[in-house]
């Protein structure tokens, strides 16, 4: 049975609520998410989705996205170096095995770790409970073994879910989730267990829809970057929003597009007294401490609340 | 096997139109019109607010907005929310700082959903058009009369003063104009065969179409055609532009447009929002007005 609403989170105004402000009275937090992932040159079929456009092998685009993890990825971290910005990175978990100097660059940079899947060739679609369990314990783990540090966020692989796939990271503790596109503010989700905040993320400003999907040129992301930034940077005067750009060295890092992608990050970068420059992991922890509660009275007070938990209506 | 014999006769085949809706009546064989406010050309602004399900029954298409991956595709399904919840209070704000009032067209799974929006329009004195029960009620000529009935009827529930129709993803039966009619509605945002809004026929007595330009649609343009924010506002200036120009050619004139929340309110568009709106605000010779007010405007018109 399928159902016409996911119930995961409730329906709230973005007009008149009340404040957020970010750690030093900051106006907007502003994270980078490189996309750092791994596709499989002969994966398995899965019954809702094909792996590639073309049947295995697709060659160009296997090495496009290879290309990505050898050149693009380094002078992707080159640039955020120069702007002393650090990535939170939506991993495919299987990489730490194929390319352990990639995850040994941004540890040492300080930059976080998300769980996107085992590899984004291996979709969410058809997995009973036991397999969906096992992805995330394999990415709990990996992670762990390889960082020292336990992930806290999760972006189902190529955006794939279940009806179970929220409900299960919150039980593992994971704070936030990247997978919901509703807001430009973290909002608490209903999931039968834990703390889990839908973390704005971002498919409009995201590179893949921009360069890939809308084929828009390298100039025009700039320009829409910056033109969100002042934005959401304006309302955050109000109450702090947050942007996020998520990112895919195979895409931003190619020759032609990377100087003039750095015209925005330059632009953002000068606002550095007005935004809070940070992995998705401290506002999700600093979202969870401060605001949560705030934020869930103010939703229940607009008298629209539905109840029950994601999946599960009251 | 050639084509039946009938393929080649052409019963509707004389002066006018090919059915009784409305009649063929050409822009240089009328008198113009002159409105009582000295109005030369009139824009309304049309804000969509549409539900899209989850799980889409896709009949008798999909309709354009809606979910595109396999089930449950939280993808689409919280993009298109976010216009909902987020961009249409931008627009909203956008239109009061520019003090102009737009018509609505909500779908009755969105009023009973979000009670707290419909209250922020009305208290804003937009006029609130009604759009059918969701995205996932298409209208179409495989419908009986009592189902297509019953979805009028739904709707009309949710919007019990509304004067304006608009039909989910624009789509007819052929006996959707007399069944709205029937249910009160006398303006309907679905035909655009003029830049006046014409009386249509019905058996219940006429229903006003006023122009809603699918060729300057913000989801047509900046999603399909992938247009700059740049290139759309100039177009919808210029449309506004050229019927003023025109006025001295043609008299007084009317079109529409879109703003879809989920697309025009991301806030990298806002900019060209803020564009149009005080573009129109400002242009000598334009009033932009809600749908009924224009409807309302050229009824009362002199020739």
């Amino acid at each position: 049975m399928t159902r016409p609403d996911p119930n995961l989170y409730d329906y709230w105004p973005y007009q008149g609520r009340p404040k957020i402000e970010w750690p030093g009275g900051k106006k907007l937090a502003f994270w980078i998410a490189p996309n750092i992932e791994y596709y499989e040159f002969d994966p398995p079929p899965n019954p809702q989705r094909q792996p590639w456009p073309r049947p295995n092998p697709d060659i160009v685009g296997y090495s496009q996205r290879d290309w990505g993890n050898r050149i693009g990825h380094w002078r992707l971290m080159d640039l955020l170096d120069k702007y002393d910005m650090r990535g939170s990175i939506s991993l495919s978990i299987g990489l730490i095995d194929h390319h352990p100097e990639i995850i040994e660059a941004c540890k040492e940079r300080h930059w976080e770790f998300f769980s996107h899947g085992i590899y984004n060739t291996r979709y969410s679609y058809g997995m009973d409970e036991a397999q969906e369990r096992a992805v995330i314990e394999d990415s709990i783990k990996s992670a762990q073994d390889a960082t020292g540090d336990r992930i806290r966020g999760y972006l189902a692989p190529a955006l794939t879910h279940t009806e179970r796939t929220l409900d299960l990271i919150a039980e593992y503790d994971f704070w936030y989730s990247c997978d919901l596109f509703q807001d430009d503010q973290p909002q608490p989700l209903k999931t039968t267990t834990g703390k889990l905040v839908s973390m704005p993320y971002s498919l409009e400003v995201n590179d893949v829809i921009t360069y890939s999907v809308q084929g828009w040129s390298p100039q025009r992301y700039t320009d829409i970057l910056i033109r969100h930034f002042d934005q959401l940077l304006e309302e955050g005067e109000e109450s702090g929003t947050v942007m996020c750009i998520p990112l895919h060295a195979y895409l931003v890092s190619q020759p032609h597009r990377l100087r003039v992608f750095e015209e925005a990050l330059k632009h953002i970068a000068a606002h550095r007294d007005d935004i809070w420059i940070t992995t998705g992991a401290e506002i999700a922890q600093h979202f969870r401490d401060t605001y949560w509660d705030q934020s869930l009275a103010d939703i229940s007070a607009r008298g629209v609340a539905t109840g029950g938990t994601g999946f599960a209506p009251a | 096997m050639p084509l039946p014999e009938d393929y080649l006769t052409y019963p509707h085949r004389s002066h006018g139109m090919d059915q009784d809706l409305y009649y063929w009546d050409p822009a240089d064989r009328r008198a113009p019109v002159q409105l009582a406010s000295g109005a030369k050309a009139m824009a309304t602004i049309v804000v969509p607010l549409e539900f899209f399900p989850l799980n889409p029954p896709g009949e008798p298409f999909k309709h354009p907005g809606a979910m595109k991956t396999p089930y449950p595709d939280l993808r689409h399904f919280t993009t298109r929310d976010y216009g909902n919840r987020v961009g249409v209070y931008r627009l909203l704000r956008a239109l009061d700082a520019a003090g102009l009032k737009a018509t609505f067209a909500v779908n009755a799974e969105i009023a009973r959903r979000y009670p707290p929006l419909i209250e922020a329009i009305r208290a804003a004195g937009h006029e609130i058009a009604a759009h059918g029960v969701s995205t996932a009620h298409i209208h179409h000529a495989g419908l009986s009369g009592a189902e297509e009935l019953a979805l009028i009827e739904n709707t009309r529930k949710a919007f019990p003063e509304a004067r304006t129709w608009m039909s989910p993803a624009r789509n007819q039966s052929f006996k959707t104009m007399d069944l709205i009619r029937q249910a009160g509605f006398d303006i309907c945002l679905d035909w655009e065969m003029d830049q006046r809004p014409p009386p249509m026929r019905t058996k219940a007595g006429p229903v006003h179409a006023l122009p809603l330009m699918n060729e300057l649609g913000d989801f047509k343009l900046l999603l399909d055609r992938s247009q700059s924010e740049d290139e759309w506002a100039d177009q919808i200036l210029e449309a506004a532009r050229f019927h003023v120009d025109e006025h001295e050619q043609r008299g007084a004139q009317c079109f529409a447009f879109t703003l879809t929340p989920y697309a025009a309110g991301q806030p990298f568009r806002m900019h060209a929002v803020r564009r149009i709106l005080e573009g129109l605000a400002s242009m000598e010779g334009l009033t932009v007005a809600t749908a009924t007010d224009t409807v309302d405007a050229f009824s009362e018109g002199t020739t």
